[in-house]
C-alpha cells in the first residue's frame, strides 16, 4: 500500500516540521517522515519516553512548544520511520515499526539537517571519543555525562555549550580544548551582537567553565589521543590562526571520554541523489542545493531547506521550513499571490535578523584548510574502512581526480557510515593534493539506501512457505 | 569512559534487565542501548574489519554504524535502538 498525499517532508526537525505546518496550514495533505519517535530534530531533540529532566533549557522549550503545534495540526507524522529510498516525482521507501512502508506525492520537501565534522587526528577512533553533537544529545535529550572526566575540544560554539553542559550537570571537564584563540572570538564579537539574546547564552556559557575552573586552552587542539581499548588521555598544543599545528609545549589531559567536533556538515543527500545543481559553500559546511529564496531546487516540485542546505543554527532553519512549506501550498495553488507573500514576510524577515549572527557562528565552524592540511599520513581518514591519509593521497598520485574516483580505488567512503563522517575531509585532501579547488573534486555520487537498512525488515514476515510453488510439469 | 547518568531532577523509568553475551545487565527502560552499555563501562563495541582495532559509538545519532551490535538476533544500532527487558545483547561479529 502507497500513502499518497499532496507533499512529503523528509526531516522533522525545526525545518522539516515547521514546513509541514505551514503547508498543512495552507490545506495540503501533508505526509511528515523522521527517524526518531518524536519530531525536534538533533537540536531540539524529544527525551525518551519515561524521562523527565530538571531545568528545561531554551531549546527544549522550543522543541516541546513545536511539537504541541504538531500534534494539534492536520500533518500526517509517520515518525519512527528509516528511510531509505527516494525516488523521481516523488516516492519515499521506508522501514516503520510494522515494516515496509511507501509514500507518493507530487512535491517533496528535503530537511534532513546535518551531521557532525571531526578532523582525524590519531587516536579519534578509539571508543571513548565522540563527536560534540553527540555529546550535546546525551547531555540534553538523556541527561547523561559522556564520561567522569571529559576533554571537550574543537571549534565554533558547540564546544562552550557541551563545557557548559558538563558542568551544569555536576561533571567535571578535564580541559575545554578552543582551535580559537580570544582574538578570533574577538573578530566575531560584531556578528554575534546582532542576536544579543544568543551571544547571552554564549557568555553564560563561558561564565559557568570559567566558574568551575575548567583549564581552558584557547588557540589549541588536540595531537593525539591515547588508550589501551578506549581513550585514557588526550595529548593537545598550541595551533595557529588558521589551524595549523604551532610551535609550543604540548600537555597531557587524563580523561575517560574526549568530546570533539570541528563544525558541521549539511548532510543533503535526497536532493543529490534527485540530480539537483549543487554549489561548493565553504562558510556553509560544503555542497549545498542552489536555491531560490523560498527554498525551491532546480528539480521542479523538489524542495529544500535546514541545515542539510548549509550550516544556519535551528531558529533560522524554522524560518526557512516555513517558507518551503509556503513556496509547496503557493506552487500547488493552494494559496494565491497575496497570501503567499503576506504569510512569507514574517519568515523572510526572520531568517534576514538572523544572517549576520548565523554568517559568523558557521565561520567558527567552517572547515580549515591547514588543519586538514596537516593530518599525519597514517591517520585513519575513513573510520569504516580504516583508509588512511597516505592511501587517500596514494589513489591521487596513482591518477585518481576526484573523491568518486578514490572511492574506487581506495574503499575510502564505502562502508556502512556511506562516506558521511570522512567524505568533506577526503575531498579537501583530494583537493590539496590535486591543488585544485573543491568544486573540482566534487562530492560522492549519492545513491539508494539512504541509510542501511536490514533485508529481514524489507522482506518483513515473507517466508519461504510463502512463495507460490507451481504444480510440476507432466513429464 | 564511563557514562553517568545525573539524578539531580531527573525521573527515569523503570530499570529493567537484559543479556550482553550472557551477563545481566540493568538500564532505564527506552534509554538507548549504546548510552546503557556505556553506563556499565562496555565502551568497546566492535572492531574495524581491517585493522581489527576497537570500536565503539560515535555520533550517538544514527550516522556513523560505529555502535552496530547484534539484538535477538537481528543486525541493529545501539544509539538508535530503545533497552527493553530480557533483550539479548551480542557484541562483536556484526559488520567486522
Amino acid at each position: 500500500m502507497t500513502r499518497t498525499a499532496d507533499l512529503l517532508v523528509l526531516g522533522a526537525g525545526p525545518a522539516g516540521t515547521e514546513a509541514a505546518l505551514a503547508a498543512a496550514e495552507a490545506g495540503l495533505d501533508v505526509v511528515l517522515l523522521d527517524e526518531q519517535a518524536e519530531a525536534g530534530g538533533q537540536g531540539w531533540r524529544a527525551p525518551h519516553p519515561g524521562l523527565t529532566l530538571p531545568r528545561k533549557g531554551a531549546d527544549a522549550a522550543a522543541g516541546d512548544a513545536m511539537r504541541e503545534r504538531l500534534a494539534a495540526s492536520r500533518v500526517d507524522r509517520r515518525l519512527s520511520r528509516r528511510t531509505w529510498s527516494v525516488g523521481g516525482a516523488f516516492r519515499l521507501d521506508a522501514v516503520g515499526p510494522d515494516g515496509a512502508e511507501a509514500y507518493a506525492a507530487p512535491r517533496l520537501i528535503a530537511a534532513t539537517g546535518a551531521h557532525e565534522r571531526v578532523v582525524p587526528f590519531p587516536g579519534w577512533t578509539l571508543p571513548g571519543v565522540i563527536g560534540l553533537a553527540g555529546a550535546t544529545v546525551l547531555l540534553k535529550a538523556q541527561s547523561v555525562l559522556p564520561g567522569r572526566r571529559v576533554v571537550v575540544a574543537g571549534a565554533g560554539p558547540l564546544i562552550f555549550a557541551v563545557a557548559a553542559g558538563i558542568v551544569a550537570k555536576g561533571g567535571e571537564v578535564a580541559a575545554m580544548v578552543d582551535m580559537d584563540g580570544r582574538l578570533a572570538w574577538a573578530k566575531r564579537l560584531p556578528g554575534l551582537m546582532r542576536r544579543f539574546d544568543l551571544l547571552k547564552e554564549g557568555l553564560g556559557w563561558t561564565l559557568s567553565i570559567l566558574g568551575a575552573r575548567v583549564p581552558l586552552l584557547a588557540g589549541h587542539g588536540i595531537r593525539r589521543a591515547e588508550g589501551d581499548g578506549a581513550v585514557s588521555s588526550v595529548v593537545v598544543g598550541p595551533v595557529d590562526a588558521g589551524g595549523a599545528p604551532a610551535p609550543g609545549a604540548e600537555r597531557r589531559f587524563d580523561c575517560d571520554a574526549l568530546a570533539v567536533g570541528h563544525g558541521l556538515v549539511p548532510g543533503g543527500e535526497v536532493p543529490k541523489i534527485l540530480r539537483a545543481h549543487h554549489l561548493y559553500d565553504r562558510l556553509r559546511g560544503g555542497f549545498v542545493p542552489e536555491l531560490d529564496p523560498f527554498g525551491r531546487t532546480t528539480i521542479e516540485n523538489l524542495y529544500a531547506c535546514g541545515d542539510g542546505t548549509g550550516i544556519r543554527g535551528a531558529r533560522p532553519s524554522a524560518a526557512a521550513g516555513r517558507l518551503a512549506g509556503l513556496a509547496a501550498a503557493y506552487d500547488a495553488e493552494r494559496l494565491d499571490e497575496p497570501a503567499f507573500e503576506a504569510l512569507a514576510a514574517p519568515s523572510r524577515a526572520a531568517l534576514e535578523a538572523y544572517g549576520p549572527f548565523a554568517d559568523t557562528v558557521a565561520g567558527a565552524m567552517a572547515l580549515r584548510p591547514a588543519q586538514v592540511a596537516a593530518i599525519a599520513p597514517e591517520t585513519v581518514v575513513c573510520r569504516c574502512e580504516d583508509v588512511t591519509r597516505a592511501e587517500i593521497e596514494a589513489a591521487v598520485d596513482a591518477g585518481a581526480a576526484d573523491i568518486n574516483q578514490m572511492k574506487h580505488f581506495t574503499r575510502c567512503g564505502m562502508g556502512p557510515c556511506q562516506g558521511r563522517m570522512c567524505g568533506d575531509v577526503a575531498a579537501e585532501l583530494v583537493a590539496q593534493r590535486r591543488g585544485v579547488a573543491r568544486e573540482e573534486v566534487g562530492f560522492w555520487t549519492q545513491r539508494v539506501p539512504l541509510r542501511p537498512v536490514p533485508f529481514d525488515a524489507l522482506i518483513g514476515t515473507f517466508d519461504y512457505a510463502d512463495i507460490p510453488i507451481p504444480p510440476p510439469a507432466p513429464l | 569512559m564511563t557514562l553517568l547518568r545525573t539524578t539531580s531532577g531527573v525521573t527515569r523509568p523503570e530499570a529493567v534487565t537484559f543479556e550482553v553475551d550472557g551477563a545481566s545487565v540493568s538500564a532505564p527502560a527506552g534509554e538507548p542501548l549504546a548510552t546503557a552499555l556505556a553506563a556499565t563501562g562496555i565502551l568497546g563495541l566492535r572492531e574495524s574489519p581491517r585493522n581489527g582495532a576497537p570500536r565503539g559509538a560515535f555520533c550517538h545519532m544514527g550516522l556513523c554504524q560505529e555502535c552496530i551490535v547484534a539484538v535477538d538476533g537481528h543486525t541493529v544500532q545501539a544509539c538508535l535502538t530503545p533497552v527493553r527487558a530480557g533483550m539479548k545483547v551480542h557484541l562483536g561479529g556484526t559488520l567486522k
